[in-house]
């Protein structure tokens, strides 16, 4: 046991954090940490700097652009970029469909999407989720039958994160309804998301933004090739994507940021002529948050130093549970700060009210989704209750 | 002690009810936010034939003359539905400054007008750089011969821009906060509205030497303590409007969890869920129970503005619970914004970040603790006489 990096570790990081610092356009740092929307230009321009770099695809297999690193480097990795406000590479690409062509893909899938993927010239969206099927995933509908060399595939997709952006949607569609286990019976297939058939209608969301979509599939058609790996296996490239993933679980990078933030406007903001920071109670609750995070940081470290034999660390289960409270909880200590400000969300330029405190509340009530998607906190426990705990 | 609803009481509930459950069915809210003044004038009028925007004030002002009770009723169905007319902003604040400081012909005046509806009017009291304080900070008064000139900025007002009246708070030439009256016209003050999170309005407003009517008639008078103890009474309704609006997010998550189905089965037959929502509801009864009796202890004429502390205190962390449970039992259809459950959470903030969140209550109290040996709520300083 010990605490400190090692010297070659250290200098890993001193490297992530001047490249991240220096190398990413400022502007795009600052529309980061003013916590102002991206546009899709911005993130391809980001992830396209770090690609050149090296940096957007650590983790995928050398041949396609992977580093070999342990995953403390990539911990590491992921941490500077987000304390560096630089926006990570798109998840549904680099995290989600890349490492599953790359594990289970034909050599034609790879050399076509892979390099793409990894640019952000192809720009993926996730279709997993649809109505009836949420944290019941397996019980999803949306067919793919076979006709010919194609197939044809009908039904709907919802909550499709960025689908606005997106050229390409990867699917999770029913090619066998017979099949005896519903898990069984799914596949995993590449569609154009300008196909003919496919459609797109926005879903606004609470806080008035636009960034998941519902997407209808109508006889849409699609060759043969665009099936990743064997037919009626999708459920288990599914759980691979979404179980292979351990670092970067936990926002703590930018909860850090957010909470050193958020310190930063309490000693802006004034109550009766004292920094509302002097606050006790403010600072007793910040205090609190920050040793939360930095529990939870220490477990992720643990998680990442512990790479023996390749299967998760067990506590890796508690890093979403509780790092997405905490994030919530860090939003929300920014809408307390901003206190009556906080309501003057539709404030335009002009306006006495600072641009952090405008955000506050729509960004709050925004990431209530946090402990909703990719897994919600109570399927979090039940994996705890369930895998760990044998309940 | 009583903590039910006589028959007017109940029959005034029902009326209220009846009008705004109609008003505000299915997509209504959001076809009205969307468009200005952000509330609904047709209802706004409807409200002020049933005599509610009248309600707390004298007969002779032009009110019906009821209680705070009577406003808690009303309070709390406009939560119910989340209905976007300002009554708590315009009744209980604007006009309790009025009924409170008002000369009686001001108080005719003003108090009828917005009785009859004809007169929306908007606190201007906060300023970028305070923090639900009572007093005045930057905002100053001038004498003007006879009359009196305010300059300087107001924001966030909530429906500053609509507004037909403000009553502005400024500090005075000898120092304290006073009081005034402001008829917007084409001399000013410059109004810049915007929507708020919520669905509703306010607006930046920047007084330049702007002309004011002093409300009341006592020019050297501070009125710190009139305008903290309007703001209880605001806080107090607000706590009940937060209660309605907790009732429906709570009634509706259980009916969602009873029809929602995943893995064969209801929500409901998921324990893990039900038990939250049993959660949900005991923070609802204490928060109920809290708001109640600082209504009733506004009644006795006890210490409103302790009273209003903790409840305050008491609904906020419940709106907080019962807002984010809400979302959460829902999963992704409680984040968008056709469905109705994330309005509630963020009209929910709204309140609570208004007139003094939880922890500025919890302050206030935390620095009392020591003045007495027990909470009594039927005792001194609860208790009027
Ligand atoms: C902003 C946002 C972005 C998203 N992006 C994408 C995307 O890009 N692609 C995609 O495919 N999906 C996406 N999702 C969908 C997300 O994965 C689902 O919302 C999630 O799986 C929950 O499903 P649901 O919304 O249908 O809720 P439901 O499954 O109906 O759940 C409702 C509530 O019940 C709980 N619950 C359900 N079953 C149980 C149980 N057995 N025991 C205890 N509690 C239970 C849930 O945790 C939740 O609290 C996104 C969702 C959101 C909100």
């Amino acid at each position: 046991m010990r605490l400190q990096l090692s010297p070659e570790t250290a200098a890993f990081r001193e490297e992530m954090r001047t490249f991240f610092t220096t190398q990413v356009p400022q502007e795009i740092r600052d529309t980061v940490a003013a916590r102002r929307h991206l546009t899709r230009d911005q993130y391809v321009e980001t992830q396209r700097v770090l690609n050149a770099a090296g940096l957007a695809v650590p983790h995928w297999p050398r041949e396609w652009g992977g580093r070999g690193w342990t995953p403390l480097q990539r911990h590491i990795w992921h941490e500077e970029m987000q304390l560096a406000c630089v926006p990570p590479p798109l998840a549904f690409n680099v995290s989600m469909v890349g490492p599953v062509i790359a594990a289970f893909g034909s050599q034609e899938q790879k050399e076509r999407f892979l390099p793409p993927t990894a640019n952000l010239d192809i720009w993926w969206c996730q279709g997993f989720s649809e109505p009836d099927a949420g944290s019941d995933l397996a019980s999803l509908r949306t067919s793919a039958v076979r006709d010919g060399g194609d197939w044809v595939v009908n039904g709907q997709k919802t909550w499709t994160t960025l689908g606005q952006y997106a050229d390409w949607i990867f699917c999770l569609v029913r090619t066998d309804p017979t099949a005896e286990k519903k898990q069984r019976g799914i596949s995993f297939l590449l569609v154009p998301m300008d196909a003919p058939g496919v459609t797109l209608r926005p879903i606004e969301l609470i806080d008035g933004g636009h960034e998941v979509n519902e997407v209808f599939f109508e006889d849409v058609r699609v060759p043969a090739e665009n099936l990743v790996g064997e037919e009626n296996r999708g459920w288990d490239y599914a759980k691979f994507l979404l179980g292979n993933e351990r670092v970067g679980v936990a926002p703590v990078g930018y909860t850090k940021r957010l909470l050193a933030q958020a310190k930063r406007h309490a000693a802006e903001v004034e109550v009766d002529g004292e920094p509302l920071a002097r606050d006790p109670l403010l600072a007793a609750r910040i205090a609190e948050l920050e040793n939360e995070l930095l529990a939870l940081e220490l477990t992720a470290l643990r998680v990442v130093a512990h790479s023996a034999d390749g299967k998760p660390h067990p506590a890796s289960s508690v890093l979403k549970l509780r790092g997405t409270e905490l994030q919530q909880a860090a939003t929300e200590l920014v809408v307390d700060i901003a206190g009556p400000l906080a309501v003057a969300s539709g404030a335009g330029e002009g306006s006495e009210v600072p641009e952090w405190a405008r955000v506050a509340t729509p960004s709050y009530l925004n990431y209530r989704k946090a402990s909703i998607y990719g897994g919600s906190n109570e399927v979090q426990r039940t994996i705890i209750a369930g895998s760990i705990l044998g309940l | 002690m009583d903590f039910d609803y006589d028959d007017e009481q109940a029959a005034l509930r029902e009326a209220v009810s009846g009008l705004l459950g109609r008003a505000y069915t299915g997509e209504h809210r959001r076809t009205v936010t969307a468009a200005e003044p952000g509330f609904d004038e047709k209802t706004w009028a409807r409200l002020a034939e049933m005599g509610v925007l009248g309600l707390p004030f004298a007969e002779d002002d032009g009110g019906m003359g009821a209680g705070p009770v009577e406003v808690a009723i009303v309070a709390e169905e406009i939560g119910r539905v989340l209905a976007p007319e300002p009554f708590v902003e315009v009744v209980v604040l604007a006009g309790g400054l009025v009924a409170a400081v008002g000369t009686p012909a001001q108080r005719g005046e003003v108090l009828a007008a917005i009785a009859e509806g004809g007169c929306v009017a908007a606190v201007a009291h906060a300023e970028p750089g305070t923090r639900w304080s009572p007093s005045a900070r930057d905002v100053r008064a001038t004498r003007d011969g006879d009359g009196w000139r305010l300059a300087g900025v107001k924001e966030p007002v909530v429906q500053g821009a609509r507004a037909d009246l403000l009553v502005v708070s400024a500090v005075l030439p000898g120092g304290g906060t006073g009081l005034f009256l402001v008829r917007p016209d084409a001399e000013g003050p410059a109004r810049t509205g915007y929507r708020t999170h919520d669905g509703g309005r306010a607006a930046r407003i920047e007084l330049t030497g702007t002309p004011a009517e002093l409300l009341g008639d006592d020019a050297d008078a501070d009125r710190t303590a009139a305008v903290e103890r309007a703001q209880a009474e605001a806080r107090i309704a607000y706590g009940h409007e937060a209660v309605g609006a907790m009732d429906t997010a709570l009634r509706t998550t259980a009916q969602y969890l009873r029809t929602r189905k995943q893995f064969g089965v209801p929500l409901a037959r998921f324990q893990s869920l039900t038990f939250r929502t049993a959660d949900m509801y005991v923070s609802l009864e204490l928060a109920r129970s809290t708001a109640l009796w600082a209504t009733l202890v506004q009644d006795a004429g006890g210490d409103v503005v302790r009273a209003a502390d903790r409840a305050r205190l008491q609904t906020s962390r419940a709106g907080r619970h019962i807002g984010h449970e809400a979302i959460q039992l829902h999963g992704g259809i409680g984040m968008t914004a056709e469905y109705t459950i994330g309005h509630y959470t963020s009209r929910l903030t709204a309140i609570d970040h208004l007139l003094g969140d939880g922890d500025f209550a919890l302050a206030r109290l935390a620095a009392v603790t020591g003045g007495y040996e027990t909470v009594d709520p039927l005792g001194a300083p609860y208790t009027g006489g």
